[in-house]
């Protein structure tokens, strides 16, 4: 066994379990804790696959930005997890057994493993030698998946709007500050003289 | 410009672009400008009926955009217009609606331009990629406005639901298009079958088939992947029902065939099996589960299952004949779909919008043209002659009998019956129930949306010609 295949077996065996704790843990913040677990071995299995621009991406988004704003959304929202977890016993027996099934059929496809004769050409490096894999990418992703590249953007372009449409409220009478109207301003307008007569008050 | 469209292989999806950069001014438009809602409704009506135009008359025959990623021949041309139109009226219908609600919007009319571009890909897409990215761009743009009306519980639930459920079906569809891709080597669809044909296809290859159709059947709402239906439809502002009761319909039912056909014709008998068996659940529970429901767009929606599964035959029977009869069913459904929701868009009271059955009791007696109307979708809809629904289902059956597929045709036909019983129920509860209260007057694009789709479901028995030869020439353009 080579060292490469240790660590194979190794970041895959504490991706898997650390899956497991996401869903089971009770603290929901320990499973946000896992979930950075389960990215971080992901991120170990594409070094070994030889995508190391993915694997630092995968660190940099998912750990850095995405897990992050989990954890904050866990901590600030005061979602009663075990509540929602109530029911999960309940559903466990037909879960499982739709999942056992599922598994005996992936196991029987394991059985008759049959490729196309041209799909071991998906498992040669798509890059030429000596280029590195962000060249690699910024020289397909701009040109030859040019379309999916935009389609994309559309799709970020969607939820945007869909996160302002769904959430973004104007309300009345909340005051902003206007600069221009601030810098306008002249004794003449911010003043007001008012006669007070004496013993009386405004 | 030309050149540059040129240069990234873009001048066959210039309606594609188009719409696009339509909706993002217009986008730019309705950010800027206070109260626009109303402008940006006739502009984005106004954009699909140029994006009509373009895809009529941008070309003949089989062009390709983007490197192959998407194809458009008379087929996509074809459902193209259909989704346009079927968008256009959408948004039609939601105008009065939304002003009387208080929930006018101009992000409505830009997020159903964005998915309607999303189902131009979709109907487009040449290989699993587009196909995936196409069915994202469309279904994102879907929860939202389901969700549109943000302060009713209903719709925001609606709009939930179908995104939870909607993201656990791309998950599915992307697990079976990743498998495909591993035993086949190949994303883009002629390939796949060039693979196909090559050697023997491996178990692995029909298991990511069948998440593939998984998938699929979800976007076109077929037994057992139609949970979502009758609660969203519910759950959904009722112009919104109406969209996605006809465009995203008309898209997805394209993209499965053409993800059925163009890569994994070689395997016929592999999916044929899984499509009869969701068609004949999709009617027969289509049937039978619409019989008990109360709320009018609830039914539609299980009527709308049932419609999938006999379109669904057409697909099953894998011949151009069965496309032929799918392009024509799409067709017909799509206008008696759109002329349904706009009588029950003009079911409004004083007091508000009212969706049950029972509201609609003795409708002939206080509004007589509402009634004759709705009548006739619904007897079209149950597939009775000499009514467009009834030539649609003749073209499935025919089809299906011809491919050999004679149970599955029976089946239809009795599911038909049982189906006609709702159908029918409401036609006795206008005519011969004792009248509710009356309905507020009809305004005038649901009206003019009522009166042309029923005419054209009355008069189709007499100029069936020019669908028919249209529907064959797309049929043939996939073979």
């Amino acid at each position: 066994m080579t060292v490469a295949s240790l660590f194979f077996y190794l970041f895959s065996v504490v991706a898997c379990a650390a899956a497991v704790m996401v869903i089971s843990s009770r603290n929901p913040v320990h499973s946000v804790l896992f979930l950075i677990l389960v990215f971080f071995n992901a991120a170990g299995l594409f070094i070994l696959a030889g995508a190391e621009f993915l694997a630092l991406i995968l660190v940099v988004v998912y750990v850095g930005a995405v897990a992050v704003l989990f954890l904050f959304v866990v901590m600030m929202l005061d979602v009663d997890f075990t509540e929602l977890r109530r029911g999960m016993l309940s559903y466990l027996p037909i879960g499982g057994a739709i999942g056992l099934i599922l598994l005996v059929e992936l196991i029987l496809v394991l059985g008759t493993w049959n490729f196309s004769s041209e799909a071991g050409k998906i498992a040669e490096p798509i890059a030429p030698g000596g280029v590195t894999n962000t060249e690699a990418l910024g020289l397909i992703l701009y040109t030859k998946y040019f379309f999916y590249f935009q389609v994309a953007g559309l799709v970020l372009l969607v939820a945007m709007i869909g996160a302002i449409v769904l959430t973004l409220r104007h309300k009345a009478g909340v005051k902003r500050q206007n600069i221009a109207d601030q810098v306008a301003r002249n004794p003449a307008t911010a003043i007001e003289v008012r006669q007070v007569k004496p013993g009386q008050g405004i | 410009m030309m050149s540059l469209l040129d240069h990234i292989q873009g001048t066959a999806a210039l309606p594609e672009i188009f719409l696009v950069v339509a909706a993002m001014a217009l986008l730019m438009f309705g950010v800027f400008r206070e109260k626009s809602a109303d402008i940006v409704n006739i502009a984005a009506i106004v954009v699909l009926g140029i994006a009509v135009a373009m895809v009529i008359w941008g070309g003949e025959g089989r062009q390709e955009a983007f490197g192959g990623s998407l194809v458009i021949d008379t087929f996509a041309r074809f459902m193209k217009v259909l989704t346009l139109f079927g968008s256009a009226v959408a948004i039609v219908l939601s105008v009065n609606f939304m002003k009387t609600e208080k929930i006018e919007r101009f992000e409505y009319p830009i997020l159903v331009l964005l998915a309607t571009a999303g189902m131009m890909i979709m109907i487009s897409a040449n290989d699993l990629v587009a196909l995936y990215m196409g069915l994202e761009l469309q279904s994102l743009a879907l929860y939202v406005v389901a969700a549109i009306d943000r302060d009713k519980a209903k719709s925001s639930e609606a709009g939930l639901k179908y995104f939870v459920l909607g993201a656990l079906s791309s998950g599915m569809l992307l697990y079976g298009a990743s498998l495909i891709y591993g035993f086949t080597g190949h994303v883009a669809f002629p390939e796949i079958a060039r693979a196909l044909a090559a050697g023997e296809p491996g178990l692995g290859l029909i298991f990511g088939l069948v998440f593939l159709i998984a998938g699929l059947a979800f976007k076109v709402s077929a037994v057992p992947f139609h949970m979502w239906t009758p609660d969203v439809y519910e759950g959904a502002p009722t112009p919104v029902a109406a969209f996605f009761a006809a465009a995203p319909k008309i898209a997805a039912m394209a993209l499965f065939v053409r993800a059925m056909l163009a890569p994994f014709s070689g395997v016929l008998p592999d999916w044929q099996q899984i499509l009869v068996f969701i068609s004949i659940a999709s009617m027969v529970l289509g049937a039978f589960a619409a019989i008990g429901q109360t709320n009018i767009k609830r039914l539609v929606a299980y009527s709308s299952i049932g419609h999938m599964g006999y379109a669904l035959i057409g697909l099953a029977a894998g011949s151009p004949e069965g496309v032929r009869s799918v392009v024509i069913y799409m067709t017909i459904y799509l206008i008696m779909t759109l002329g349904t929701f706009a009588c029950i868009l003009a079911m409004r009271r004083k007091d508000g919008q009212v969706e049950t059955i029972s509201d609609l009791a003795g409708l002939a007696r206080t509004n007589g043209l509402h009634a004759f109307f709705l009548a006739v979708f619904m007897f079209s809809l149950a597939g009775i002659p000499p009514l467009a629904g009834f030539f649609a289902k003749y073209f499935i059956f025919m089809a299906a009998i011809k491919a050999n597929l004679v149970t599955l045709a029976v089946i239809g036909v009795l599911a038909s019956v049982v189906g006609a019983v709702y159908y029918i129920r409401i036609v006795k509860l206008m005519y011969f129930d004792e009248p509710a209260e009356r309905f507020e007057p009809m305004v005038t694009e649901v009206k003019a949306v009522v009166v042309l789709a029923g005419l054209f479901v009355l008069l189709f028995a007499l100029f069936p010609q020019p669908l028919n030869s249209l529907a064959e020439a797309a049929a043939a353009s996939l073979f």
